[in-house]
């Protein structure tokens, strides 16, 4: 009796135990059949939701599930993971901004091979490229560089809203950005701003310099390249001569902008008109997209990598292959947006004649493909991603008035010397 | 023989079960504890003696005291400590007061009472991503109900985010909203503990409402205020989703100038942005410490001013 007793408790408190234990585990995906669920994840929006019901209805025993964070959280999360070991989705995007310090720990991803080399522009194959030269991500889209502006605006500021006539207005460099956008303050409808926010247009600015926040060694020269501290100089003038509307790109106040129409033009790669489309629905047709000040330039762009955490990596790979295919890329450029890494597409009449309703019929597959020839390739460091939102914070102290740009760009310099800890 | 030896297993059996069957009654608790609380605590101890980069496959190699001496020459410690605590006093102080009245007033005879008490407890029950971004947007700068309802009474829009005092009041808005009621709760089921003989004594002897409540209702609440005040703190110390949010991009800064950034806020972005995972458990267990330390003094502190009434 007693006995039985005993052992009944112990029985049942192991079997709590174990239980409570095994809840923190989670689910499994994916189940019998030879079904296979393939997690993709991802951050805003890459056009892939009609692409993932065609390759379903081709591949029947093949699931896709797609989940998408914001930009920062998206990238810490994938860094965690494979810090862990677990918890990574089959299919894992990364940005520009983060894709070198992926390359680092390059181990982690599956090696995709040689086969396509030749598809993709040199530079974006060698960004993912690790240093025993296995690659570990397939090239989505490139961002190119061009400025999205509200026509309609332009015009009750007694600016020419033709999109050649402004594109040649500032085409020798910022500082004709400049200069328009004061003239466009003196007479802009109230609550407008010319631009959104310091932290963006600095991105596009230094976009265009040969070399940004790295050298090719991978060490940071935020301090000694002038062309930082001159990308730095020209955005605070903006910001002096209030040009900025003083948002941080990706915020919900920014999102809000859009709607309420308080910025009347922003530095705009690729994947930026998808946004616009998103936020800005109540003004399809008045916004419109120029070639950007000075030519040239990237900003952002993509990768679709495999971890080899993932328990359907063979799976993965082909998903993630055809998701970056030439065709694929052709048809998130006409529906999305996103401009294609694979040149050979530039050429074709269906991207280079591609006109967008939105965008006033604007001949967004021109512009953007012309950036994208133009685009000199920056190397980037393992820390971009980071140090980029560093220099938005510092360009947001000078922006909420609490800062000087010095005092600023020293706090600046020390917290990017933080991160090369 | 064989019935004494058995007799004697049995009595041996029976004392084992009266004196073993509780330790294996409470045995899951402290398996549980074992496993997500014990062994994490001792080996975010051992890591934090260590240089421990979390992306390099863990690699680790051991530093002694390192990572708390560099943590102790941190100026952005300092300042997640000096803004923990400013945030901490800010929500915690006015947080009590409003809850020890709410509970007053619920402890009266009112119509709905019972929906009355469930609505105090509503806001603990939403989910504290939910309330900080919908508080986030009532601070928005551009846009913001706040911001709109001091342009009605003619006072300037404030850009709560880029200030230190204003960001650590919206903060504290949020976080008070949420736990007044559930205080609120725990005080009002300590009232109903006092008898109610009490009162009656004291309204025979013509003492005022407010009278009553200061030398009856909180003498005999002591305990619970003691309770509250700690379990406040503790939370306070860790507060951490919503300053993360109340920035608007899930960057761990803290705002343009790390005006709001808390010490588990600072922790994490060491940890899960940096991947110093040494540095990070560093700052871990030095808040263990300064919470524990705050646990007493809050304990002896409250304890001495109940007993002065």
């Amino acid at each position: 009796m007693v006995f039985a007793r005993l052992a009944r408790v112990a029985a049942a408190a192991t079997v709590a135990a174990v239980a409570l234990t095994a809840c923190g585990s989670g689910g499994e995906s994916g189940g019998d059949g030879g079904d296979v669920t393939l997690n993709v994840s991802l951050f805003g929006n890459f056009g892939y939701q009609q692409l993932y019901q065609q390759y379903q209805q081709e591949h029947p025993n093949i699931k896709i599930r797609e989940r998408t964070a914001d930009y920062n959280a998206h990238h810490r999360d994938l860094a965690t993971h494979l810090a862990t070991n677990s918890g990574a989705a089959d299919i894992e995007a990364v940005d520009t901004g983060f894709i070198a310090q992926m390359r680092e720990v390059g181990n982690q991803f599956v090696d995709l091979g040689k086969d396509r080399e030749s598809e993709y522009l040199p530079w974006k194959w060698q960004a993912s490229l690790t240093k025993d030269g296995k690659q570990i991500g397939y090239g989505t889209d490139v961002g190119g560089l061009a400025i999205c502006y509200r026509r309609d605006l332009f015009q009750q500021a007694g600016l020419p809203a033709d999109r050649d006539q402004v594109s040649a207005a500032w085409a020798s460099g910022w500082d004709k950005y400049i200069q328009l956008g004061e003239q466009f303050t003196r007479k802009a409808p109230k609550g407008t701003a010319f631009f959104d926010g310091g932290g963006a247009l600095y991105n596009a600015v230094i976009g265009q310099a040969p070399v940004g926040f790295y050298d090719q060694d991978n060490t940071i020269v935020v301090k000694s390249n002038p062309e930082v501290r001159e990308a730095w100089n020209l955005v605070v003038q903006a910001i002096q001569a209030n040009l900025s509307a003083k948002l941080i790109e990706s915020s919900p106040e920014w999102n809000n902008g859009f709607a309420k129409g308080q910025f009347a033009t922003i530095a705009c790669p690729a994947w930026m008109m998808a946004k616009i489309k998103d936020q800005a629905k109540a003004f399809a047709g008045k916004w419109d997209v120029a070639a950007v000040p000075g030519g040239g330039g990237n900003w952002g762009g993509s990768y679709l990598t495999v971890p080899k955490q993932g328990k359907h990596v063979e799976e993965a790979k082909k998903l993630a292959a055809w998701l970056t295919a030439p065709e694929q890329q052709s048809k998130v450029f006409t529906t999305a947006g996103l401009l294609p890494s694979i040149p050979a597409l530039y050429d074709k009449p269906e991207i280079a004649a591609l006109k967008d309703p939105f965008f006033n019929n604007a001949p967004v597959g021109k512009i953007f493909t012309t950036a994208a020839k133009e685009l000199k390739p920056q190397y980037q460091g393992p820390r971009a991603g980071d140090i980029q939102t560093t220099i938005r914070d510092g360009l947001s102290r000078v922006e909420q008035g609490k800062q000087s740009s010095d005092e600023s760009w020293q706090q600046t310099v020390s917290d990017v010397e933080r991160l090369a800890k | 023989m064989a019935i004494n030896a058995l007799s004697s297993r049995r009595a041996a059996l029976s004392r084992l079960d009266s004196k073993g069957s509780p330790y294996l009654y409470v045995l899951p608790f402290f398996l549980l504890f074992g496993v997500f609380g014990l062994f994490p605590l001792i080996y975010t101890g051992y890591v934090s003696f260590n240089d421990w980069n979390l992306l390099d496959g863990g690699a680790h190699q051991w530093v002694g005291l390192a990572n708390y001496r560099e943590m102790l020459q941190d100026p952005y410690f300092w300042n997640s400590l000096g803004n923990t605590l400013s945030i901490w006093v800010l929500s915690t102080v006015p947080q009590l007061l409003a809850a020890l009245w709410i509970a007053h007033l619920l402890n009266h005879k009112l119509r709905a009472r019972t929906s009355l008490r469930m609505g105090v407890l509503l806001p603990n029950i939403t989910s504290i991503v939910a309330v900080t971004i919908v508080f986030t947007q009532l601070f928005g700068r551009d846009f913001g109900m706040v911001n709109w309802l001091l342009g009605l009474v003619g006072a300037g829009p404030i850009d709560w985010q880029a200030d230190t005092w204003s960001s650590h009041l919206a903060i504290s808005i949020i976080v008070a909203w949420r736990w007044t009621g559930y205080n609120a709760l725990i005080y009002l089921a300590s009232m109903q503990a006092i008898p109610h003989d009490m009162y009656e004594a004291a309204e025979l002897d013509g003492a005022s409402s407010a009278q009553q409540f200061w030398r009856i209702t909180v003498p005999q609440l002591r305990p619970t205020i003691i309770f509250t005040t700690v379990i406040s703190t503790i939370g306070g110390l860790q507060i951490m989703a919503e300053p993360l949010l109340f920035a608007g991009t899930s960057t761990p800064t803290g705002g343009s100038d790390r005006q709001f950034q808390t010490i588990a806020l600072f922790m994490y972005e060491q940890g899960f942005r940096e991947f110093r995972f040494g540095y990070a458990s560093a700052i871990a267990w030095t808040l263990c410490l300064i919470i524990a330390v705050f646990a007493i003094v809050n304990f002896l502190l409250t304890r001495r001013i109940a007993n002065e009434e």
